[in-house]
């Protein structure tokens, strides 16, 4: 075991490993990470704890990873490259080690200056780091943890051991590079991979062909992203303006029919949509656990952590499994 | 080249507004070719300043002058009289020229920016500029089709392009590439792509300005120079 965190022992066992998503809220108060930590424990083997995402402050990712490990949830603590460079980075590192975080994703960070798409103010004026990229945020954690030297060279008398991960867009541009991107970052030392949300699975499995062919899903574990569709609109959006993102035009129409059942009922329209977007998702879990190579998958119920239960249950990966640590 | 870009009229007012006597000193090398500050830039703001001190009924000496170059002492040298009758020089050169101008006059007379330097640019069209260097001091364009990604890309990637590329464009904006993008694309052109499939390591930033101020200095070249000058003190023709 490299890191021990239940997450790599799911994976390590061969089941089906099941991601979520818990995004801090804005504020000083721990009662909201501690209420859905609440939700989705139980029905995922680890939730990511997201790092500031949109680039609008929050409460830091491994202050609420902590609190969410102290609620019984096993987190993922992310860290994005925008804020911090390599000695901030590491320090952080060997903080969330001591705290007894055992799973980190790296990522880039959405870029400062569309906090929130703009929907907030966020802060367009600040200025970000990258000292490194994704691929080298991997590989300084993977040096940290199998050689116990910090990227400068220093010794670490304690290593902290990740279970590194890294998020993959398999349908970004330029696409026919989207493999090679991946197999940089399993290169670097990527233990999982988390996509980016799929909807169109005929244009992610092409893409996992690809992957699966430079022999990527043998050396990694690709967890495929679902992202919980809410409404027609949500789905539009994610089509239209969401990088890497296109939704099939038959999952819209089914969004808009669901909708339209409804009549003028504003409360019913939200109910039957959110009905009918917990079936896509079960959906495409299903659709996704069938590919080959695919070791898991990523559920994001954004701000909407009830769904997980139903949507875990609903596509038969409930319970989850208990393994006993080493 | 330096691409500049003139400050709003009303901030550089405020900085010349308690002033007597200011001269607006252009330089004609790059930033005249972006239109911020040659002679004729710092001709015009000289005679739109004048004409805000009139309005407000201030007592107030405007000119203008142009060099060459505001980033080599001999440029300087045939002005440097003039310039000493001045009690505010608003200098229209990029960020190097105010610092060299500044250093020069040594804290007898300030020295102001009238623009704002803005970056390493080309001009593909008239009266168009893009930023396409960084002078990051450690140039990997070789590596990259001739596509710098440290500026290039909104978060100076090294190892391909993020999430947020979308139909070739950048998160950041619809109007700016994806440098990544076209870096893949370039790439593909050269039939060298395989070179972008190497994990590039963490950078050594200290060649960029994290490390401290940089200067270069090019020993047989000063060593002439200095051999020059003790030639021409012996044979009395020193200055």
């Amino acid at each position: 075991m490299k890191s021990g965190s239940n997450l790599e022992r799911v994976i390590a066992s061969g089941k089906m490993a099941v991601t979520a998503e818990l995004g801090p809220p804005m504020s000083a108060d721990p009662h909201e990470v501690i209420h859905k930590a609440g939700q989705l424990k139980g029905f995922c083997d680890a939730a990511n704890i997201t790092d500031c995402q949109t680039a609008v402050v929050r409460i830091s990712s491994i202050a609420a990873a902590f609190i969410a490990q102290r609620e019984g949830l096993e987190p993922v603590m992310q860290m994005t490259c925008r804020d911090r460079n390599r000695i901030a980075m590491q320090a952080d590192l060997l903080g969330a080690a001591a705290l007894g975080l055992k799973n980190c994703l790296c990522i880039a960070g959405d870029h400062q200056k569309f906090g929130a798409s703009g929907k907030l103010k966020g802060h367009p004026g600040a200025k970000n780091v990258y000292d490194v990229d994704t691929c080298q945020l991997v590989g300084i954690m993977k040096k940290m943890r199998d050689e116990g030297l910090q990227q400068g060279g220093d010794k670490l008398e304690v290593a902290p051991k990740f279970f590194i991960g890294a998020s993959w867009t398999p349908m970004g541009d330029p696409m026919d590079f989207r493999p090679y991107n991946l197999k940089k970052k399993v290169d670097a030392g990527a233990d999982f991979i988390q996509t980016q949300g799929i909807y169109d699975m005929e244009l992610f499995k092409s893409q996992m062909e690809k992957a699966r062919n430079l022999g990527l899903h043998e050396r990694t574990a690709i967890l495929a992203g679902i992202i919980v569709p809410k409404s027609a609109m949500m789905l539009k959006y994610m089509d239209s303006s969401v990088a890497g993102v296109t939704v099939p035009k038959e999952l819209i129409d089914r969004m808009n029919k669901a909708k339209a059942a409804a009549g003028d009922d504003k409360k019913k329209m939200r109910e039957l949509q959110e009905q009918e977007g917990i079936k896509i998702a079960v959906e495409l879990v299903q659709q996704a656990l069938e590919i080959p190579g695919i070791k898991g998958v990523h559920i994001q119920a954004i701000e909407w952590e009830s769904a997980m239960e139903p949507i875990v249950k609903a596509a038969g990966l409930y319970p989850r499994p208990v393994l006993p640590a080493e | 080249m330096i691409v500049g870009k003139q400050k709003p009229f009303d901030e550089i007012w405020d900085m010349v507004k308690g002033f007597k006597k200011v001269l607006v000193y252009g330089c004609n090398t790059c930033v005249a070719i972006c239109h911020a500050g040659g002679s004729k830039e710092a001709e015009l703001l000289a005679s739109m300043l004048r004409m805000r001190a009139k309005q407000e009924g201030l007592d107030l000496l405007i000119d203008s002058a142009g060099i060459e170059r505001h980033c080599e002492p001999e440029f300087f040298e045939p002005l440097d009289e003039k310039v000493k009758t001045y009690d505010l020089i608003l200098s229209t050169a990029c960020g190097v020229g105010v610092n060299f101008l500044a250093d020069r006059l040594a804290g007898a007379i300030p020295v102001y920016p009238g623009i704002n330097t803005s970056f390493y640019g080309a001009v593909p069209e008239a009266g168009f500029f893009v930023e396409l260097c960084g002078g990051c001091g450690n140039c990997i364009l070789h590596l990259t089709g001739g596509i710098c990604p440290i500026v290039r890309c909104s978060k100076s990637l090294m190892n391909g392009p993020c999430g947020g590329t979308d139909k070739g464009k950048c998160e950041v904006s619809s109007e700016t590439d994806c440098a990544w993008f076209l870096i893949v694309e370039r790439m593909k052109k050269l039939g060298t792509l395989e070179k972008l499939f190497e994990v590039q390591p963490p950078r050594d930033w200290s060649t960029a300005t994290h490390g401290g101020p940089r200067r270069i200095s090019l020993e047989h070249i000063r060593a002439y120079e200095a051999e020059e000058e003790k030639k021409a003190t012996l044979t009395g023709e020193g200055k």
